[in-house]
């Protein structure tokens, strides 16, 4: 397992430092914006990889309300919170790119206000499951997860639906869209690198929090006593004893 | 240049500070299950 994370991080540094040298210098300068169009190289990729993270974050919610399994959850909590990790480097890399090119940091049009939205519904996620107590703090966030996908087709079809400030689309935005070919390769390089980046900070969070829940369950299984740790056996009479105390009277053998 | 720098700053600087919440927490695990195996 150790080798197989240490060969996946070196691949992924390596895309990363290809993805970079493709962005900074193999790209062509942008003719109107210059060298700050390259944020794109980071924004794009990022995006794209928030919205991936939160489907999968759905899919896995989806998968924990059916199942109930403990490793439906551990995922589903590992891609809303790498997810919003992304989401907010598009929150940050967007403004850094806007102010040169418009002149202004901010504007409510629909791709900003949406995804600052999408932003805000997972951060609440990982709040619930933060603070929140109680048996059905994962069934709520599951619930919470379902809803709040909805916002991700909002965002990705805002700039075709709505007249925006934003950029329009270049991937099927019609006539005039499109990126120079070395344009689309740094692109490509900077997904690769990124997705990989993503899956290796998913699988360490995925691992983290199933360690975490064994080490709950340790200590709620100390603190109940040793009864708790052992399995209920029924007793000569066929009954089980319910946390290690005498059955109660009328109880039927189960 | 000023903002293109700023943006790849800010992404790592981000991405980092995550790496670095990730380390925090496995190391409170391990603290954690040191001291169940003790107890």
């Amino acid at each position: 397992m150790k080798r197989s994370f240490t060969f996946f991080a070196l691949l992924t540094l390596g895309l990363l430092c290809y993805a970079l040298y493709q962005g900074m210098v193999v790209a062509p300068t942008e003719a109107t914006m210059g060298d700050v169009q390259r944020i794109f190289y980071y924004h794009l990729p990022h995006a794209w990889v928030a919205f991936l993270l939160f489907f999968t974050n759905f899919l896995a919610s989806i998968w924990y309300l059916v199942r109930r399994t403990q490793q439906s959850d551990a995922l589903a909590l590992a891609s809303a919170e790498v997810g919003v990790v992304f989401c907010t480097v598009v929150l940050v890399t967007g403004p850094l790119w806007a102010r040169p090119v418009w002149g202004i940091w901010w504007t409510w049009d629909a791709r900003l206000t949406s995804t600052l939205v999408l932003w805000l519904i997972y951060v609440s996620y990982l709040v619930l499951r933060r603070f929140a107590t109680g048996a059905q703090t994962q069934v709520l966030a599951a619930a919470l997860a379902i809803f709040g996908f909805v916002d991700v087709p909002i965002v990705y079809l805002s700039i075709r639906y709505f007249r925006t400030q934003h950029p329009q689309p270049v991937i099927a935005g019609g006539e005039g869209s499109g990126l120079d070919p070395r344009m689309w390769t740094a692109v490509l390089w900077n997904l690769a690198g990124f997705l990989s980046f993503a899956l290796l900070l998913i699988w360490q969070r995925y691992r983290l929090a199933l360690a975490e829940n064994a080490v709950e369950e340790a200590h709620a299984n100390r603190a109940l006593g040793p009864e708790a740790e052992m399995p209920a056996k029924p007793d000569s009479r066929g009954f089980a004893p319910e946390y290690g105390s005498a059955p109660k009277m009328g109880n039927k053998p189960r | 240049m000023k903002f293109l720098y700023l943006a790849y700053i800010a992404t790592w600087t981000i991405h980092s500070l995550y790496i670095l919440y990730l380390t925090s927490r496995y190391k409170r695990l391990r603290e954690e299950r040191k001291e169940l195996e003790k107890e």
